[in-house]
């Protein structure tokens, strides 16, 4: 029959030939490219002690970030949460008391922060929502754990280290 | 005998069965590096330094694993398969030259634990004994995987002990005695039995490795068709047993082909030497190339295991019945007429 795609292969099986029948020359082909495996640099990386290097752009955990005076830049706009596909993020807002000046840059700030990381698809998307450039994905890779409440990452993991410390 | 010869004869058993223990356990872990070195990997390396205590942690766990006997198994038998195995493995080491007779003062000690006059018979029968403990642990544990397993065992090792023994006929011509530690001296200096049965080494070696159910006939254990082949059943050390008496296996035929084919403690030079170092030092030097043989062979093994996908049940059938049985014969007619015509 035509066939329709014009791609049709014909395939026959051919004998084997006596060189492959006796099976020795191939085995010996064989051991000797295993043989130059053997002397080969191994490819792994040993991990918890030595790390593979990440591009530029890498995506790891997440970091509120702090403006040049220290401050916490999240306004608690709930855009990131918003723009969230994996609805990993949540916050509770709280207003700016007197006296607080040193510690939030505007009048609103996030009281809570949370982050289901295993959730999470580190897609980048709060990032780019977030209009006070608070959150970036510039962390390393999120750790292991044994219990699945431990991976809702708060504000104690996320907000940057304070300046002067 | 003397009480200082049994006691002398004693210590030497213990040694060996130390020895052979201590080399399956380390080639468990040489296998896993060598494994790992043929894939561009590291392998085991977090135990001790460069991982030199793995062998005792896989060891460890196997005996605290639960052991588990299946309630339809024949728990008797269940037990006795995998002793069966390790009993068999160990007891071959027997017969095995490992260093020419040591001499220290006026006591003549020789480095083997028993010269039997039919060496080659008795590591026979031992190998195919060695199969009973895999069919009947496969047997026994009432599963159909396990017997599948076990009877391909049975079968293959049937197959492949016809050609090595044919190959053995071979050599037998050439030497002229069964005694290992005969063959053992008759080859000394180079005058190595591989030079003179090279077709006959060459099927032994891979008779030996169908024996020893490793790679490229692996078949009894094979995971893509029969879950964990013979032993899938088994947990804890009785499976611990059944993977040691593999290594051991392998040791012992490595040992046998490097006393049969390529010379034993025998090395181009051995007469210089012995005349330099003295009459207790020589021997130990050609126990020590011995055992660099066997461990060349060891690396032989698992270097194959590592290159060569298993054969398919039918090809293996094939190879053994309609390639290796009539190229051993044929070896077996060829030696006899050169042996007639031309000694």
């Amino acid at each position: 029959m035509e066939s329709l795609s014009n791609k049709k292969k014909q395939l026959t099986v051919k004998p084997l030939t006596l060189m492959e029948k006796a099976y020795l020359p191939a085995i010996v082909q064989g051991l000797s490219i295993t043989m130059k495996h053997f002397f080969k640099k191994p490819v792994t990386i040993q991990y918890p002690e030595q790390k593979r290097e990440f591009s530029e752009n890498f995506r790891g955990m997440h970091s509120l970030k702090r403006d040049e005076e220290g401050r916490e830049r999240c306004t608690a706009c709930g855009l990131c949460a918003l723009s969230c596909p994996a609805e990993a993020i949540t916050m509770t807002a709280a207003e700016r008391q007197k006296g607080e000046e040193n510690l939030y840059r505007e009048e609103k700030y996030a009281a809570v922060y949370e982050i289901n990381m295993l959730r999470c698809i580190f897609c980048g998307l709060c990032e780019e929502a977030c209009p006070k450039e608070a959150i970036y994905l510039d962390g390393d890779i999120v750790p292991s754990d044994y219990l699945r409440k431990d991976f809702i990452y708060g504000k104690d993991k996320l907000v940057e280290a304070p300046l002067n410390q | 005998m003397e009480l200082t010869d049994i006691a002398i004869k004693f210590g030497l058993i213990v040694i060996i069965f130390g020895i052979s223990l201590l080399v399956a356990m380390y080639s468990t872990y040489a296998e896993r590096k060598i494994a790992a070195f043929f894939q561009d990997r590291v392998g085991p390396n977090r135990a001790g330094p460069f991982g030199i205590l793995q062998p005792l942690a896989d060891g460890a766990k196997m005996f605290l694993k639960e052991e588990i006997i299946p309630a339809n198994a024949t728990s008797f038998l269940f037990i006795v398969g995998p002793s069966l195995a390790i009993l068999t493995a160990c007891i071959g080491s027997a017969v095995i030259p490992w260093g020419q007779d040591l001499v220290i003062g006026d006591k003549v000690i020789p480095l083997q634990v028993t010269d039997i006059n039919v060496g080659i018979l008795y590591i026979f029968g031992v190998v195919s004994l060695g199969v009973y403990g895999v069919m009947i642990g496969g047997w026994a544990s009432n599963n159909k995987y396990s017997l599948l397993g076990a009877i391909r065992a049975a079968s293959q090792n049937i197959s492949y002990e016809i050609s090595m023994g044919l190959s053995i006929i071979a050599l037998l011509l050439v030497t002229g005695t069964l005694s290992l530690g005969e063959i053992a001296k008759q080859q000394h200096g180079w005058h190595w039995n591989v030079l003179y049965q090279p077709v006959g080494f060459i099927l032994f070696l891979v008779c030996s490795f169908a024996e020893t159910n490793r790679t490229p006939f692996d078949l009894p254990e094979c995971e893509t068709e029969l879950v964990g082949g013979y032993h899938t059943e088994y947990s804890s050390m009785k499976l611990g047993f059944y993977l040691f008496a593999e290594y051991i296996n392998m040791f012992i035929s490595s040992a046998v082909m490097a006393t049969l084919y390529w010379g034993g403690y025998n090395y181009p030079g051995m007469d210089w030497v012995a005349a330099h170092v003295g009459p207790v030092a020589a021997p130990l030097i050609g126990t020590a190339i011995f055992f660099a043989k066997i461990f060349l062979f060891i690396f032989f093994f698992m270097w194959v295991r590592w290159t060569i996908p298993r054969f398919r049940y039918d090809q293996l059938m094939d190879l053994g019945w309609k390639t290796l049985i009539p190229l051993a014969i044929a070896n077996i007619v060829v030696t006899g007429i050169v042996i007639t015509f031309f000694n």
